[in-house]
């Protein structure tokens, strides 16, 4: 999909005159919050669980290279095959000559974030292949054309009266006298209809949430069972993933998991957790007769031995997300582009450039909340500073505004300016404010007042009235 | 004899300095009661975390060196701020990360660096205050303070002492208000967002004073709760653990006397 993260203030300003959008992110973020602090509260390790995801994650980021070869070596012994992608188009093409080699007509669909990231839904069409969402979400979104608002729940910023109605319009053979009221039948009328996709496709693709270098394997948790469905009936399974996804060992990848559920739905552990290693073998009762890994780098190498290197951690829970109150407050969207909140302000900058996403790390308070709930530890805000730091230095923020900085530290590093300068401001400010106590408007202060009053201050500053005790004082 | 009596160094904050120096003056109080002397450099500005927080790394160091010359020597460093007491805390060290020279006087000063309320609690041991207030108050925490410095229960512990004064705990105290520093400039639409919804909380409570730590979360909410035309009073809370309500209105409120 094309960004438009550089509209960030539009799109934010179209999200919170969208009173739809503003219902459904009010009711979907309720529930996020209390179930993960209720599943933490469950488990008194949590946080030397989380301490261990990170240094899981930090061991292995420390020897990519060696986890990532041990991961293909496995996957070939066991008649699987990686293919390594450097970029989206990469991947898109590995993805395209594997459906071609088997003439393949449709395509069935797991949750898979990579698929998003290299748009791969619109490159399918494009060259006759039907894919077909399988998660529930991720099938809504489809049928409306649009993109996952969410890392888990990409259909968050829909209510279920939406999801009726392009039910109703997209399911011709959909009695016009059912109701669609509650989402058990919305669930139903979903699965009556996937049910033979699935049968029929010729190819499955999913997502994968950990790959495990010691035995070769890919593992997916899901709370419909519609991944195993898609990987098991086809003839084919193409796995996509980015190779940060890559853990040492199986006892690795649960302490992941266990993080993950925790930390996204407030779950012990998903409802499904499914590991794939190799294609059938003989004897199977079922599985595809193809197994394929694209991996995906897409820039990610790239952030190794950087300042953005403890990024890479990042299992896609969605806990920054579901804490953040500034995607409480605009949805994802608003985001511009396939990864929302706290750590798509950090990673989409990277993946799409800086110039084009430079609002999303700035639009934070840095209120911390997001790395709080990390469950490895990311310590987000920092990274968004780090942005702001090279948008900076490249002088990608607005001229007025960096004057503006310029000039506070300009008055901030010389202190008897500062204090006979400000010491005139404020007195002004207080002689007019007195009545009132505060101001409606006030020159050069339009980003404050428009929506907030600007409170008087006292009159005097500090300093000089301390000055003035001390002297007191020593008179005395 | 006592031993010597502990040297504060006070951090007064750019907007207690110009916007509310009666906190600075509560501040001072509240120290000097629990056997402090205070001393206030004069060579003090900002923390450095509007350059910080806006990616110039080489004004905020600019900032930084004024501040650690300026607070070299004292026993303890104390700030009626979390988000400032927790610049120099947790991020003046990491500022100067890449200046090893710098390291020890940094982390001196990081260590003996604490916001006023949690210092007064945890450093000096005080479980109560002289002061009364007659009111219903809810607190607002601070981002800063209460994720970067742990400062939660400390304010609350010090309110339960003041005479007269209720507490309505508000339902989303740890969440954000909105200001963010330049965030609240730069992106208005959002901030207004989230301090609507705070305001809207606030008011839920039923408590007429609000209080926190932070004088910029302060001015942002007072400016929303007076634009809707509500009538809490807003404070910092320092000055109603020294009981110098009486020497200022409320943050934004009418000074009826002025005609």
């Amino acid at each position: 999909m094309q960004p438009t993260s550089h509209a960030f203030k539009a799109n934010v300003d179209k999200a919170l005159g969208d009173a739809t959008l503003q219902t459904a992110l009010g009711l979907a973020m309720l529930g996020f919050g209390p179930k993960r602090r209720s599943a933490v509260e469950r488990l008194p390790e949590f946080e030397a669980l989380r301490e261990e995801g990170r240094r899981i994650k930090n061991q292995t980021l420390e020897h990519l290279d060696y986890y990532l070869e041990t991961f293909e070596r496995n996957v070939t012994r066991w008649g699987g095959k990686v293919h390594w992608c450097r970029t989206p188009g990469e991947a898109r093409e590995a993805v395209l000559a594997i459906c071609r080699s088997v003439d393949a007509k449709t395509v069935t669909k797991g949750k898979s974030m990579i698929a998003e990231e290299i748009a791969l839904n619109d490159f399918l069409e494009e060259n006759k292949i039907t894919p077909v969402e399988t998660d529930l979400g991720e099938y809504i979104i489809q049928l409306r054309h649009e993109p996952p608002s969410h890392l888990i729940a990409p259909a968050f910023h829909l209510l279920k009266e939406q999801v009726a109605d392009v039910f109703r319009s997209s399911h011709t053979e959909l009695d016009p006298a059912r109701s669609l009221v509650e989402p058990r039948v919305l669930c139903d009328e979903a699965r009556e209809i996937l049910r033979p996709k699935f049968l029929a496709a010729d190819v499955g693709i999913t997502g994968a949430n950990c790959l495990v270098a010691e035995t070769g394997s890919s593992i997916i948790v899901t709370n419909e069972g519609n991944g195993d469905l898609t990987q098991t009936l086809p003839k084919i399974h193409i796995v996509l993933a980015s190779l940060e996804k890559i853990v040492p060992t199986l006892e690795d990848a649960t302490t992941i998991l266990r993080l993950l559920a925790r930390s996204a739905t407030g779950q012990e552990f998903s409802t499904y957790t499914t590991m794939s290693t190799g294609p059938r073998r003989d004897g199977d009762l079922d599985g595809p007769e193809q197994y394929h890994v694209i991996l995906l780098d897409n820039g990610r190498s790239a952030m190794l031995g950087t300042e953005f290197q403890d990024m890479l951690r990042c299992i896609r829970c969605a806990a920054c997300i579901n804490h953040c109150p500034v995607f409480s407050a605009v949805g994802g969207h608003a985001y511009g582009w396939v990864y929302p909140g706290p750590m798509g302000s950090v990673l989409t900058p990277k993946l799409v450039g800086v110039a084009e996403a430079g609002h999303l790390p700035n639009a934070s308070t840095f209120c911390g909340r997001c790395e709080s709930v990390c469950p490895v530890k990311i310590p987000l805000p920092k990274m968004m500073r780090h942005w702001r730091e090279r948008e900076f230095e490249q002088k990608l923020s607005p001229a007025p505004y960096r004057f503006g900085l310029s000039a506070w530290a300009f008055l901030a590093t010389r202190p008897a300016l500062y204090q006979a300068l400000t010491g005139v401001a404020m007195r002004v400010l207080a002689a007019f404010g007195k009545r009132r106590g505060h101001f409606r408007s006030l020159p050069l202060a339009g980003g404050w007042t428009s929506v907030r009053d600007m409170p008087a201050p006292q009159g005097r500053s500090f300093q000089s009235l301390w000055a003035e005790r001390q002297k007191a004082k020593a008179g005395r | 004899m006592p031993e010597q009596p502990i040297r504060v160094g006070l951090f007064v904050t750019c907007l207690v300095d110009l916007f509310r120096p009666t906190v600075g003056f509560a501040a001072v109080k509240l120290l000097e009661d629990c056997g402090c002397i205070v001393e206030v450099p004069r060579a003090q500005t900002c923390c450095g975390q509007p350059s910080y927080n806006s990616g110039d790394r080489a004004d905020t160091k600019a900032i930084a060196r004024q501040v650690i010359a300026a607070f070299a020597g004292f026993d303890y460093v104390v700030a009626p701020s979390g988000s400032c007491a927790g610049m120099i805390r947790s991020h003046y060290p990491e500022l100067f990360a890449d200046e090893p020279e710098m390291a020890t006087q940094v982390q001196h000063l990081a260590q003996r660096t604490y916001e006023l309320v949690s210092f007064l609690t945890d450093v000096m041991g005080v479980t109560g205050v002289a002061a009364r207030y007659d009111g219903i108050a809810t607190y607002h925490d601070a981002c800063s303070g209460l994720r970067e410095l742990g400062v939660k229960d400390q304010p609350r512990r010090l309110l339960r002492s003041v005479a007269g004064l209720k507490i309505a705990e508000l339902p989303g105290a740890e969440i954000c208000c909105g200001f963010g520093g330049t965030f609240c400039i730069k992106y208005p639409a959002i901030s207004d967002r989230m301090v609507g919804d705070k305001a809207t909380e606030i008011v839920a409570t039923g408590a007429d004073t609000l209080l926190a730590g932070d004088l910029g979360c302060l001015l942002n909410m007072a400016g929303k709760l007076t634009r809707r035309g509500t009538a809490v009073r807003v404070r910092h809370v320092a000055e109603v653990l020294a009981g110098m309500t009486d020497e200022v209105l409320p943050i934004g409120a009418p000074d009826e006397a002025v005609s």
